[in-house]
């Protein structure tokens, strides 16, 4: 896509490495997301909760609406993906997941380098942006 | 032009929302919501670059707000994704440029993205009116934030402090506009890591994207430069909107059917800014975005206390 003008002086190995990842990471992200949602939307695949009933309980706060259409918390999306609206998930979820990916990417050459302390700040945000992703806490209604 | 396709669907979709909400029912077909969204983000996205803000900024408000029927909790969750999305896409070039740089972000987005999930999970937790009143209040002080705050180009750091010192945090880009390299270092960086739980919180609670405060604190408070801020700060919500995100995923707060229609508006219409931006006039796109969220903050503000 972009040529990027970029140089050493300018941007580390680790800076480079990142955008590496980061850049491949969201592109997958962004057409898987494209694709899936015109598989729901234009019905080629089932959903979970028709359209019209979609329609008629958006206007419920986040947990009742999970309990009217008996929708999934957590990670439980996972045993619907075969489900039109679930399917869009996998697009959402690579969106969500690429920087934790780009963190483990770059944490070997931040030990290569011998820098303690941001080695130790990297491994601090995998665990915070793995905490967030397990649905430990963010599973559960109100 | 842009205001009167922006007035059609404000009327438009604003009496779908009134008749769905009196009646209970849904009575307008689901597609027509989805590309009402899509228009209206679109929309949205061309006047964000043009006024040189986010486009979760605008999005939860105004969709939040006015035009559609769709609970706080999904607006939220959608405008999370849209600033989320606009930052992962931006990323790559912003790092490879030296633009943004990774010593600087890495610290403070560590505590920005713990505050995030803090922040989500409150915002899910209260209840609708009271993250509705707070939504208003934020935005009217983002409002007098746009309004009063000035920016410095290359703000005077005579000594780097001891943390960031420690921390390596200071860096070099190229300049093409002055066409020279800019050395820059930063001080002050304890309070902005304070600073940092307090945007945290409010960007997770409610899914603005941060960009607003991140670049006064980056710019005005630590000493970057103001291109090292604002490609920085734009870096950085991909790491702290990452952690809310998942939150609000987790607890069912994404619906397809509103995120993916938003992200793609938004996305196609920042395309269409950066082609406008030259032609536009910057302090005059500005102020109507002042006024928008100005109306947006007090419409929020008055739902939240009920009236």
């Amino acid at each position: 896509m972009a040529d990027y003008a970029h140089d050493p002086k300018y941007a580390s190995e680790e800076q480079v490495a990142y955008a590496t990842i980061l850049d491949l990471g969201w592109k997958i992200g962004f057409v898987l997301m494209v694709i899936f949602f015109g598989l729901y939307v234009f019905g080629v695949l089932p959903a979970h909760v028709s359209m019209e009933q979609l329609a008629q309980y958006w206007v419920l706060p986040a947990d009742q609406y999970l309990k009217a259409v008996n929708g999934p918390t957590g990670w439980d999306w996972v045993a619907l993906v075969h489900k039109g609206d679930y399917l869009n998930y996998v697009g959402i979820s690579i969106l969500a997941g690429i920087t934790v990916i780009c963190y483990a990417k770059v944490l070997p050459l931040f030990l290569k380098n011998g820098d303690k302390v941001y080695t130790a700040i990297m491994v601090a945000e995998i665990l915070v942006l793995v905490l967030a992703a397990s649905g430990i806490l963010g599973g559960g209604a109100h | 032009m842009l205001g009167l396709a922006g007035l059609l669907i404000f009327m438009a979709t604003d009496g779908f929302a009134a008749e769905s909400v009196t009646t209970g029912v849904a009575t307008t077909p689901w597609w027509v919501w989805a590309a009402a969204l899509f228009v209206t983000s679109f929309l949205l996205g061309i006047v964000a670059v043009l006024g040189g803000v986010g486009g979760g900024v605008l999005f939860v408000p105004i969709v939040g707000g006015f035009f559609f029927p769709f609970h706080l909790d999904f607006v939220r969750g959608a405008g999370l994704l849209v600033a989320l999305a606009g930052a992962l896409a931006a990323g790559p070039g912003l790092l490879k440029s030296g633009m943004a740089n990774l010593r600087l972000a890495m610290p403070l987005a560590l505590i920005a993205s713990a505050s995030a999930i803090v922040g989500a999970m409150m915002g899910l937790a209260l209840p609708t009116n009271v993250v509705q009143t707070s939504l208003g209040v934020t935005i009217l002080g983002i409002v007098a934030l746009m309004w009063s705050a000035k920016k410095s180009e290359q703000p005077d750091v005579p000594k780097a402090d001891s943390l960031s010192s420690a921390l390596e945090i200071h860096g070099l880009y190229f300049d093409a506009a002055k066409n020279q390299e800019i050395d820059w270092k930063v001080h002050r960086t304890p309070i902005g890591l304070f600073m940092f739980i307090i945007i945290g919180i409010m960007a997770g609670m409610f899914g603005l994207g941060a960009g607003w405060a991140n670049v006064p604190v980056l710019n005005l408070l630590m000493g970057a430069p103001l291109k090292v801020s604002v490609a920085t700060s734009k870096f950085m919500l991909s790491i702290v909107d990452t952690s809310a995100a998942w939150v609000y995923l987790n607890k069912g707060a994404v619906l397809a059917l509103i995120a993916v229609p938003s992200i793609l508006g938004i996305m196609l219409g920042s395309l269409v800014g950066v082609r406008l931006l030259r032609k536009a006039n910057a302090s005059m796109v500005r102020k109507v975005v002042i006024g928008m969220l100005l109306l947006a903050g007090s419409r929020a503000l008055m739902k939240g206390l009920g009236y």
